[in-house]
């Protein structure tokens, strides 16, 4: 490719004023921020999920089809396998319990009586289908909306998550 | 005794920090030269403390001393010599000692660079430098000392968290804090500047090899968290718009607009206030990173038992330190003398698009990462935020930008020629429509989109170095002249089109995930499990005693088609001291692409549930960041050669310019 030099700006351009300059530069930008904002605006209508406790799905009259995240306490002996890599447990808040399906691998930290927070669709009634269920990176760490969920149900001791660390809060990080 | 010295030089860091944030000011301020240069000493002592602060604490836990809380927590006399080393930085209290090292680092360093800097920029930034040292080190030793010892002491440390046991996260950390706390010096810079009611190129100057240097780790820092969490934690993503994620992206591209407005600063004199504004920014989200990431707030896939004190503790400093240099900026910043206007077509123009684009894209993960956390505080719901939100803000805003790179970076400055650029980029663009259309014939009824981003990232890669080759060969004749061109164009015009080329691969990288398969089965040896080009046979499973666990070892062959590639193997593992479970994902990688495969629940009749990934491509996501990190070195060399002899290399300098860099 034999680089064409352009001759020097064939029509000799009018020359901006500074004035014109700036609104140019501020439109430009103004324009992009207006684009971004309508974005957000839409994606924030659209994209978002609601996270519910098993009583509060009922409390809020939640429709079925709707795309959620549950979170609460995985209940002791509620874990069933197979067929395939179908699991059935229950999530529970200790007043209200939901019937989760899954369909796929299990997050190395997923135990019965243990925190958890699955995302999927409520089924209405007390079944939810999860499609993700969220890993968590350590042990005795409950999720956030988890410990709220349970306080407000009054089923709460603080200390109870940390109860298998004797030291004052083991607090592993992995990013600053 | 290792312990006590370490936590007093600690306390007598901060002493010292005291005095490196007060006296030069003061000392400018009464026009004392000698109180003025205090700076530099405090600023090589404090590092100095903290250094010996550190190496106790490394000391600590290479000798298993568990009567220190902080190693009876994160480590075990069975962990192998480097994940004790690594444990040091692996919880909060270590690597908030970490954090402060390299702060005190900075500090440090531009105390020693025989860089001229003018008396009162070196007094004010070591000053700020301190003020940030000073609030970092009472956040370690009031809320998260490392040193606080244990009596009695136990027998045996609880060991490190398993998945913080690998190499990988043994230098992310660091990497990035390089990258985080580095964009402090950036910081310093600016308010300096505008205590000082003085900013030009020299500022620029001064200040473009620091952020040039944060970037390049923060890019690194990143790369290499995000393989980590890839290989991991057995997913299979590289990127979760997780708000632990966010809180590095978000400095991250406020840096990457910074360093481009700071080129502008230095060769036009424009764009001043919003280059120290920049400057401000993009510590200040490194500062809203660390709050997010260790107060809790958020819900993270990342986020880990943390503690309210902390997270108010860093609060209050976050407020200080970005409302006060927001309100100092809003003071004094109509004072700055205004640099000058200049056309919307020139290089210095695209250089603005580039920050405009930036900016809004950092805006929206801004949103999308904080908006949770305020719409729970206004209506009390809890709401998650996840990648549907920032595929519909974030792309949508940076593709126009990618789109329009090639050519900015082949604008002259001044006044540059719109048709000549696109014209210089016919060639590049080309190129990558042929690609995206070849690719679309290859892949036909799959992915619509992806092809587009193969044929952009092939654009931005030809494009960044059609531009410089154009530039060597066809204004010379014959070999030795396109060389000697070649070497006469400056480091940082290879630096810029290595960097750009980076961003064109990362592409190429992130568009053919589209193409990755995943493909789950229950296996027994012998039987095999098919996804995408690949298919594995399970082998065997075999118990295996590693130094502090315990593993199930899955081993199977691999097949891309017929061929066969080298074996690889998988395991579950337990860890004895915490009884915690991980997943070794199995990964070969075939030229680019890889085959990856995470274990599953053992089935009981000796079989197993296995997932398969064919990631095409993927590692051309990581090998981008590093290019773009060589790109960002190799501009730093530049820099350095040019102002480590400002006067001598003058003439050189004459001979060599080139309108662009």
């Amino acid at each position: 490719m034999t680089a064409v030099e352009p001759a020097r700006p064939m029509v000799a351009k009018r020359r901006m004023t500074r004035k014109q300059r700036r609104l140019v530069l501020i439109g430009a930008a103004g324009g992009v921020l207006c684009l971004a904002a309508g974005l957000v605006l839409f994606a924030l209508r659209d994209t978002i999920v609601f996270f519910y406790g098993p009583t509060e799905i009922a409390e809020k009259g939640v429709a079925p089809g709707t795309r959620m995240r549950l979170g609460g306490l995985v209940e002791e002996g509620s874990v069933a396998r197979g067929p395939g890599q179908r699991v059935a447990f229950t999530i529970t808040d200790s007043r209200t319990a939901m019937k989760v399906t899954y369909e796929g691998l299990l997050p190395d930290l997923f135990r019965e009586g243990q925190g958890v927070v699955t995302e999927g669709v409520f089924q209405g009634g007390n079944q939810f289908r999860a499609d993700t269920v969220l890993a968590k990176h350590d042990e005795n760490y409950m999720p956030r909306e988890v410990a709220d969920t349970l306080k407000k149900q009054g089923h709460w001791q603080p200390g109870e998550a940390g109860a298998s660390a004797p030291q004052a809060k083991p607090a592993p990080q992995a990013s600053p | 005794m290792i312990v006590e010295i370490g936590h007093f030089a600690l306390a007598l860091a901060l002493g010292v920090a005291v005095v490196q944030s007060l006296v030069p000011l003061w000392g400018v301020a009464r026009h004392d030269r000698a109180l003025a240069s205090v700076g530099s000493a405090a600023a090589i002592t404090c590092f100095l403390l903290v250094s010996v602060s550190f190496t106790a604490l490394v000391i600590s836990y290479v000798r298993s001393d568990f009567s220190v809380e902080n190693v009876v927590a994160n480590s075990h006399s069975a962990q192998p010599l480097i994940y004790k080393l690594t444990s040091v930085w692996g919880n909060h209290e270590g690597s908030m000692l970490l954090w402060v090292l390299i702060l005190t680092l900075f500090g440090a360093l531009v105390a020693l660079s025989r860089r001229s800097l003018p008396l009162r920029l070196r007094a004010g930034t070591l000053a700020v430098q301190g003020m940030v040292t000073v609030a970092f080190l009472a956040f370690t030793l009031l809320t998260s000392n490392p040193f606080r010892r244990m009596i009695p002491a136990p027998a045996e440390g609880q060991d490190l968290n398993p998945i913080l046991q690998d190499l990988g996260l043994a230098i992310h950390p660091p990497l990035l804090y390089v990258g985080y706390v580095g964009f402090s010096i950036t910081y310093a810079f600016a308010v300096a500047a505008l205590i000082d009611g003085r900013i030009d190129a020299v500022w620029a100057r001064a200040v473009r090899p620091w952020t040039l240097l944060a970037w390049v780790f923060l890019t690194l820092g990143i790369a290499m968290g995000s393989y980590w969490a890839y290989y991991e934690l057995g997913w299979g993503g590289w990127w979760f718009w997780d708000p632990v994620e966010n809180a590095s992206l978000m400095p991250w591209l406020a840096g990457t607009a910074l360093i481009h407005s700071t080129v502008v600063m230095e060769k036009r004199d424009a764009l001043k206030v919003w280059t120290i504004l920049l400057a401000i920014l993009t510590f200040s989200l490194s500062l809203l990173g660390t709050f997010i990431v260790r107060s809790g707030v958020l819900t993270s896939v990342h986020s880990f038992a943390t503690d309210p004190a902390r997270g108010l503790f860093i609060l209050m400093i976050l407020v200080f330190f970005v409302g006060g240099s927001l309100a100092l900026f809003a003071w004094r910043a109509p004072l700055l003398r205004q640099g000058g206007l200049f056309a919307p077509v020139s290089r210095e123009g695209a250089l603005v698009v580039n920050n405009v684009f930036i900016a809004t894209a950092c805006a929206t993960v801004f949103i999308g990462t904080l908006y949770p956390l305020v719409l729970e505080m206004v209506t009390g719901d809890k709401i998650s935020v996840g990648p549907p939100f920032f595929n519909a803000t974030f792309i949508p805003v940076l593709v126009p930008l990618l789109l329009v790179l090639p050519l900015g970076q082949s604008l002259a400055w001044k006044r540059g020629d719109l048709l000549g650029a696109a014209q210089r980029n016919f060639a590049a663009f080309g190129l990558g429509i042929l690609v995206a259309l070849a690719t679309i014939a290859m892949t036909w009824g799959g992915p619509v989109l992806a092809p587009l981003g193969i044929g952009l990232g092939v654009f931005l890669v030809a494009g960044a170095f059609f531009d410089l080759g154009e530039r060597i060969v066809t204004r010379a004749s014959g070999w030795s002249a396109v060389l000697s061109r070649a070497k006469g164009l400056p480091r940082s015009a290879w630096g810029t089109a290595l960097a750009h080329a980076g961003v064109g691969l990362s592409v190429i990288g992130i568009a053919a995930v589209a193409w990755s398969t995943e493909g789950i089965g229950v296996l027994k040896p012998g039987e095999r499990l098919t996804s995408g080009r690949y298919t594995v046979v399970l082998e065997s499973i075999l118990p295996r005693k590693g130094p502090n666990f315990t593993a199930e070892v899955a081993r199977f062959q691999v097949f891309s088609g017929n061929r066969e590639l080298a074996p690889m193997e998988a395991a579950k593992r337990i860890y004895t001291a915490r009884a915690m479970p991980t997943t070794e994902a199995g990964i070969r990688t075939d030229g680019l692409s890889q085959a990856y495969v995470a274990l599953g629940e053992p089935q009981g009749d000796g079989a197993i549930a296995v997932r398969l990934y064919d990631k095409p491509l993927i590692l051309l996501i990581w090998i981008g960041a590093i290019v773009m990190s060589l790109g960002g070195a190799l501009s730093l060399t530049d820099r350095r050669f040019r102002l480590g002899a400002p006067r001598r290399s003058a003439p050189a300098q004459s001979a060599a310019v080139q309108p662009a860099e």
